[in-house]
């Protein structure tokens, strides 16, 4: 009488049931792959502080505008986007020391030793009308030159490029080649 | 006789076991588990990322907001217009609702993340840089700094 056997529970449908759950994942996610370009706004300057606290040396510093046209300047002359990277490395490592590109002041970094780090700074600057498109291309451009500079010290100082060395000597490399980006407090270029 | 079995073998060929293959469905069920998240907001905006070379990748999803600049989609474009508009979580905002949502996304942090907290500007390629000007003027009165700008990576 008790010898009755309950019948197994068919299992194939777990499988159906795992499918819809499947899909409802599949529906509702993302993949996860969110890429950009990191930047680091100023802070608002404070309003009691002067101006000429800010100014710097003429020669350190190279102003890129881009127009409403997609048009680019770059240290006072019209360039094409191609020939930015290279006039950015030009202005970073300046190799003959010519007196209009930026000085260079030997820094003592932790863990290195005496180098003489670029003083130069971005000034990037744009119009209310520049495409978002053009925007990004320039700053794509900057941050490969100072990504090909940084892989240049990196080779000649450890024999690997940027991406492979250590936390340490990333941070020594970064204070080495910085990235001195400044993004211009907007200017009304368009008025009349 | 042989295994090739003559014509008098009536042997019958066992159906495929099915039962594994809940098994299989669910590894890959967990494999789309972890490598994807949650899509925590209806885009009601258009957004085509630009092209960047140098892209890095978003190191920390859940210390970062979302700020989506384009045009309005399709079904919201009667009531908006077809103009560059900002949308933050799930509603068309202005600029001087930033505040507001950077204060908001702070106050969702723990003390310790905060500083870290990444502001994501994700603009579709065709919007004009003022807009996105007035935003970072805005996000700079915030004190909102770590920002990134959105884009897809180039193919070489």
């Amino acid at each position: 009488m008790g010898k009755k056997k309950t019948p197994a529970i068919n299992s194939s449908s777990t499988a159906d049931i795992a499918f819809l759950l499947l899909c409802y994942f599949l529906m509702t996610t993302t993949m996860g792959s969110q890429t950009g370009l990191s930047r680091r706004l100023p802070p608002m300057p404070d309003p009691n502080q002067k101006a000429e606290d800010q100014k710097v040396n003429r020669r350190n510093i190279i102003i890129v505008k881009i127009n409403s046209a997609d048009r680019l300047l770059a240290g006072n002359e019209p360039m094409d986007i191609s020939l930015l990277k290279d006039k950015v490395k030009e202005f970073f490592t300046n190799p003959l020391d010519d007196p209009n590109l930026p000085e260079k002041k030997m820094t003592d970094i932790e863990g290195f030793g005496q180098y003489p780090v670029s003083q130069g700074v971005i000034s990037l600057q744009n119009d209310r009308g520049t495409s978002y498109h053009a925007y990004i291309a320039v700053q794509n451009e900057l941050v490969k030159a100072v990504n090909e500079l940084r892989d240049d010290f990196s080779y000649k100082n450890y024999g690997k490029p940027f991406a492979r060395l250590t936390e340490e000597q990333q941070e020594i490399v970064k204070k080495a080649i910085p990235q001195n980006i400044s993004e211009a407090e907007p200017k009304d270029v368009s008025k009349r | 006789m042989s295994k090739f079995g003559g014509s008098n073998s009536k042997k019958e060929v066992p159906g495929v076991s099915s039962g594994s293959l809940s098994d299989i469905v669910f590894m890959l069920l967990f494999f789309f588990m972890v490598t994807t998240q949650m899509r925590e907001t209806e885009n009601k905006v258009i957004v085509k990322m630009p092209e960047a070379s140098e892209v890095t990748k978003l190191e920390r999803k859940d210390l970062s907001s979302y700020v989506n600049i384009g045009t309005p989609t399709r079904q919201y474009q009667a009531q908006y217009g077809t103009d560059a508009r900002i949308q933050l979580n799930d509603s068309f905002k202005t600029t001087e609702d930033i505040r507001d949502f950077i204060a908001a996304e702070r106050e969702s942090l723990s003390e310790a993340d905060r500083q870290f907290m990444t502001t994501v500007i994700r603009a579709d390629e065709d919007v004009r840089m003022g807009i996105i000007t007035d935003v970072k003027q805005e996000l700079r009165r915030c004190s909102a700094l770590k920002i990134m700008y959105m884009a897809r990576k180039a193919e070489q």
